[in-house]
């Protein structure tokens, strides 16, 4: 008995000084781990700006295009290039591409597989127009041009 | 001696660290942008069958309102020149709420149009018939920028969802927030869109100033 009175006579209190270094800790574990854009773009991305925005409903519907002037003109040219996941592409392997990131959704939303445009401000209509005669080819018609709001005056 | 003097620096003051995570929290918050999937939608033509010859649409000059984009960037609106596209918007709601020569069914339709709509039909015989029948055309050439296109598309968007917020009573950036989800938004949306298809026609661009 008189050994248990002993030992609740030392302090029970924890030390917190430590508490902020383990928030820190914390902190930089997510800074450093959290990836926000799962690919590497290859192309540069300065998106338009647009004011009759939609939202779409299922996310999980729609592959993205990248397209826009290479990052690393010395290896790929200066040219607009199209990027899908994580390679750039030419217009031809598109319709390839599409069934592939068809397959991938469930059988009953494959009709409603939407495709975002990611285009560069600079890019001309040329390559767009290219890339949009190859969707129809692959028979994926709804098209998102991504772009960013404006305020309207 | 020396035993004490360890013992006293210790204890360094951590109050403070407390708000400089927080700080760096929210500097972080702020400044990272998470991707949105938002854009303007699009729904491009079915494929054409090369053995099929392209139908041959009849359709009355004045029922489509034609807006071209050279590779300079300038606008060709109905024949008329512009430099920007500034207020093409207004110009393609007058288009489509013409009303110039109404059958019988747009005529029911005019009539159901709220007060503040039916005062825009100008009805102009060079104009389209009704929203029925009026196209609005797109037309590039391969060097026409991209930027520019968006904008002329956007504004004929906002036209038109313009007229299908005032039909049900909403403002356009309401209308176009409705999910068509639950009963009541889809009602919205459906009395918004009846009789007015969203006919914005994007033309195949010319082989002129692009590569």
């Amino acid at each position: 008995m008189a050994k248990f009175k002993k030992k609740t006579n030392t302090s029970t209190s924890i030390p917190t000084s430590a508490l902020p270094d383990i928030i820190f800790m914390l902190l930089f574990f997510f800074m450093v781990t959290t990836v926000l854009r799962e690919q590497d773009l290859l192309v540069e991305q300065k998106i338009p700006q647009a004011s009759q925005l939609q939202k779409l409903q299922k996310k999980t519907l729609i592959s993205y295009l990248y397209i826009g002037k290479p990052k690393n003109t010395s290896l790929y040219g200066s040219e607009p290039r199209v990027q899908a996941n994580d390679v750039l592409i030419s217009p031809p392997e598109i319709v390839q591409w599409v069934n592939q990131e068809r397959d991938l959704l469930p059988e009953s939303d494959r009709g409603f597989i939407t495709i975002s445009m990611k285009v560069d401000k600079d890019v001309k209509m040329g390559p767009i127009s290219d890339v949009q005669t190859e969707l129809r080819n692959a028979d994926a018609r709804r098209v998102l041009y991504a772009s960013t709001g404006k305020v309207m005056n | 001696m020396a035993r004490n003097k360890s013992r006293a620096t210790t204890e360094v003051n951590a109050g403070s660290m407390a708000d400089i995570a927080f700080l760096l929290l929210i500097f972080f918050l702020v400044t990272t942008t998470i991707a949105s999937d938002k854009g303007i939608l699009n729904i491009l033509p079915p494929k054409l069958d090369p053995n099929v010859p392209p139908p041959d649409i009849k359709k009355n000059e004045r029922n489509i309102f034609n807006i071209l984009i050279n590779a300079n960037d300038d606008l060709l609106v109905e024949g008329e020149y512009r430099r920007t596209a500034e207020g093409l918007d207004e110009d393609i709601k007058d288009f489509v709420l013409n009303f110039g020569a109404p059958d019988e069914e747009a005529q029911a339709l005019f009539n159901s149009l709220p007060a503040s709509l039916q005062a825009k039909a100008l009805r102009r015989p060079e104009s389209s018939d009704h929203p029925g029948e009026a196209v609005v055309s797109i037309k590039t050439n391969r060097g026409t920028s991209y930027e520019l296109y968006l904008e002329v598309f956007d504004l004929a968007k906002k036209a038109y969802f313009e007229i299908y917020g005032e039909r049900v009573g909403l403002t356009a950036d309401e209308y176009r927030a409705l999910t068509g989800d639950d009963e009541a938004s889809k009602l919205l949306l459906d009395r918004g869109k009846e009789g007015f298809p969203l006919a914005i026609s994007i033309a195949e661009p010319d082989k002129i100033g692009g590569n």
